[in-house]
C-alpha cells in the first residue's frame, strides 16, 4: 500500500519535472534552433523542429557586419567599466560603514538603500536634461554613470555585510606595522573578500548587461547602442531578419549563461541576497 | 598639532564615502527634486519659460480615463505576475527538493528551470514575438491539438495581448521565486518533518504547517520585490506590443515613456513618474521594515 504510493508521486514528480523543463526550456531550444535557418524557414508550417539547411550563415553575417559587432564591444566596455568602478566605489563606502562611525551615517545609509525603490524611469526625465548639462549624450559616459546609481547600493549593502564579518583587529594590525587604512582595507580585507566580491561583481555585470530604457534614450546613434537595444533594432532596419535576430539574441545571452553556468554557486548567492537572509 | 589629528581622523569616512555621496548627489537626489520640479510647471523643457501651475498636472493626470485604463492595465499585469510566479517558483522548488530525485538529477533540472532569468527583456520579447506569431510555433501547437480552430493573434488582438504580455512576463520572472524559494526550503530543519509526522501529518498538513510559515519571510520579501520590480517593468512590455494595439497592453511606464517622448508632454511624464515614485517609496518602506525586523 505505502510502496503504490510512493511510486505514484514518484510519477507525478517525474510528470511535473518534464512539463516543466519543456515549459522552461522549450523557448531557449526554439531561439537556438531558429539561428541556424534561413529567414525564410522560420514561420513553416508544421515547423522544422532542425533545420535540414542548418547553417551558421545568420551568426556569420552579424560577425561580418561592422554595425553590430560595435554592439556587442559597447556592450562588452560599458559593463566591465561599470562592474570596475562598481567595486571600487563601492568597497571604499562600504569600509566607511563597517569601519567608522560619523554624523549622517544613517542618513546616508537611508539614501542609499532607498535607490532599490526608485523605479529607472522617474529618474530618466531629468537624466535628459541632466545628462546633456553634463555634455554626456550619447556617450560611453552617459550609460556608465548613470548604471552605476543602480548597481552601487547592492554592492555597498552586500560588501559592508562581508567587511563586518572581519575582525577590526585585521586592520589595526596593519596599522600598528606602520601601514594605512588604506593598504590593510586593499591588501588585508580585500582579498579575503574575494568569493563574495565576484558575486558582486557578476550581478553587477548582469544589471549593466541587460539594461535597456537608459540605453535607448540617453544614446543616439548606432555607433553607441549597445546589445539589448542592437538587437531591437534589427527589427526596424532589414524588415524582420529573424534568424539573424536570434542569432544576436543567442550571442547576446551567451555571457551571462556562461557565467550562471561556470559560477552558479555565486551567482545564485547574489540573486538570492535580496530575499533570503 | 592634536586638533588636526583629531579633524584627520573625523574626516577619514567622508574621504571613503566621497565618491558615492557625489554621485548619489548628482544623479539621485538632483533629479528627484527635478522631477518633482518639472511635475509642478506647465509644459517644461518644450517651453523656455515655464509657469509654475502647483498640483494642476496631478489634477489633470488623475483625471485622464488614458493614465487610470493604464493603472488597471498595470494591476491586472502586476498581481496576475506576481501570483503565478509565486505558485510556478514554489512547485519547482518542492520539486527540486523532494527526495525522489538524485543530486545529479536535481543539479541539472535546477539550472534548466533557472535559464529564463538569463535573457535580457529585448531577447524575451523578440523570441516570444515570434513564438506567438499567428504563424509561430505556438499556433501551430494550437491548431495541431485542436485547441482553437483558427491562429491566434496573441500579441495583435486587443482581447488578449495584455493576458499574452503578462504570460511572457510569468516565464521570465519566476526563477528568481524558485531559486529563493529553494535556498529557504534548504535552511528548514529537517527535525520539525519528522516531529510533525509522528504526530501523524501527511503531507499536505506539514506543508502548510511548516514550510509555508518557515518560508513566510522569504516570500514576503519576494512579493514585494516582485512588486516594485513588475510595477516599472517597461523594456518587455516596449518591445512586444508598445503598449498597444491601440491601448490594450498601455501600463503606466509605457504611458509615462509616451508622454515624455512621443508627446514632449515633460510636465504629465514627470507627474506620471512622481506618482509610481510615491507607489514604489510606499512598498520600499515596508520592504526595509520587513528585512529589519527579520535581522
Amino acid at each position: 500500500m505505502v510502496g503504490k504510493k510512493k511510486t505514484s508521486v514518484q510519477i507525478l514528480v517525474i510528470i511535473l519535472l518534464i512539463l516543466g523543463a519543456v515549459w522552461a526550456g522549450f523557448p531557449i531550444l526554439w531561439m537556438l534552433s531558429n539561428s541556424f535557418k534561413g529567414n525564410a524557414e522560420i514561420f513553416t508550417f508544421p515547423p522544422t523542429w532542425i533545420s535540414e539547411n542548418f547553417s551558421f550563415e545568420a551568426y556569420a553575417k552579424i560577425f561580418m557586419n561592422p554595425e553590430q559587432v560595435r554592439f556587442f564591444l559597447n556592450s562588452y566596455m560599458i559593463s566591465a567599466i561599470v562592474v570596475v568602478l562598481t567595486l571600487f566605489i563601492g568597497i571604499m563606502a562600504s569600509y566607511a560603514f563597517s569601519r567608522f562611525n560619523f554624523k549622517g551615517k544613517s542618513v546616508i545609509n537611508t539614501i542609499i538603500v532607498s535607490v532599490q525603490a526608485v523605479p529607472p524611469i522617474t529618474l530618466l526625465i531629468p537624466y535628459l536634461s541632466l545628462i546633456v548639462t553634463l555634455k554626456l549624450y550619447n556617450t560611453y559616459g552617459a550609460l556608465i554613470l548613470t548604471y552605476l546609481v543602480f548597481t552601487l547600493p547592492y554592492c555597498i549593502l552586500m560588501v559592508t555585510g562581508y567587511l563586518n564579518t572581519m575582525p577590526k583587529d585585521l586592520d589595526e594590525a596593519v596599522m600598528i606595522d606602520g601601514g594605512s587604512r588604506w593598504t590593510a582595507l586593499w591588501k588585508i580585507l580585500v582579498p579575503s573578500a574575494i568569493p563574495g566580491l565576484v558575486s558582486v561583481g557578476m550581478y553587477t555585470f548582469m544589471q549593466a548587461w541587460n539594461e535597456y530604457l537608459f540605453a535607448l534614450t540617453l544614446t543616439k546613434t548606432n555607433d553607441m547602442r549597445t546589445v539589448p537595444v542592437g538587437i531591437n533594432l534589427l527589427m526596424g532596419q532589414h524588415a524582420y531578419e529573424w534568424n539573424q535576430m536570434m542569432a544576436m539574441s543567442v550571442l547576446g545571452s551567451l555571457p551571462i549563461l556562461l557565467l550562471f553556468l561556470f559560477f552558479q554557486k555565486y551567482f545564485i548567492a547574489g540573486m538570492t541576497a535580496g530575499s533570503v537572509k | 598639532m592634536k586638533n588636526k589629528a583629531v579633524l584627520k581622523k573625523k574626516l577619514t569616512p567622508y574621504g571613503y564615502l566621497l565618491p558615492t555621496i557625489i554621485l548619489m548627489l548628482i544623479l539621485l537626489v538632483i533629479p528627484i527634486v527635478m522631477v518633482i520640479g518639472y511635475s509642478l510647471f506647465d509644459n517644461v523643457i518644450a517651453n523656455k519659460n515655464p509657469v509654475f501651475v502647483g498640483l494642476e498636472n496631478y489634477k489633470t493626470v488623475l483625471t485622464d480615463k488614458e493614465f487610470w485604463t493604464a493603472v488597471s492595465h498595470t494591476l491586472f499585469f502586476v498581481i496576475v505576475s506576481i501570483i503565478v510566479h509565486m505558485i510556478i517558483g514554489m512547485t519547482f522548488a518542492l520539486i527540486l527538493n523532494t527526495r525522489y530525485l538524485g543530486s545529479k538529477t536535481k543539479g541539472i533540472f535546477r539550472v534548466i528551470y533557472a535559464l529564463p532569468w538569463m535573457f535580457t527583456a529585448s531577447v524575451i520579447a523578440i523570441l516570444w514575438r515570434m513564438m506567438l506569431d499567428p504563424n509561430g510555433v505556438l499556433n501551430y501547437f494550437i491548431l495541431l491539438f485542436h485547441i482553437s480552430e483558427e491562429k491566434i493573434t496573441f500579441l495583435a488582438s486587443r482581447d488578449i495581448a495584455l493576458q499574452s504580455v503578462t504570460l511572457i512576463n510569468i516565464w521570465s520572472g519566476y526563477p528568481f521565486y524558485m531559486i529563493s524559494i529553494l535556498a529557504g526550503l534548504q535552511g528548514i530543519s529537517p527535525d520539525l518533518y519528522e516531529a510533525c509526522s509522528l504526530d501523524g501529518a501527511n503531507t499536505i498538513q506539514s506543508f502548510f504547517g511548516i514550510t509555508i510559515p518557515q518560508l513566510k519571510p522569504i516570500l514576503i520579501s519576494l512579493l514585494m520585490l516582485d512588486f516594485v520590480w513588475t510595477l516599472q517593468q517597461f523594456a518587455l512590455i516596449w518591445m512586444t506590443t508598445g503598449g498597444g494595439p491601440v491601448n490594450a497592453t498601455e501600463t503606466i511606464s509605457t504611458w509615462i515613456y509616451k508622454q515624455g517622448f512621443t508627446k514632449y508632454q515633460y510636465s504629465m511624464a514627470s507627474t506620471g513618474a512622481v506618482l509610481l515614485l510615491i507607489v514604489c517609496s510606499i512598498i520600499g518602506v515596508f520592504y526595509v521594515r520587513h528585512q529589519r525586523s527579520e535581522e
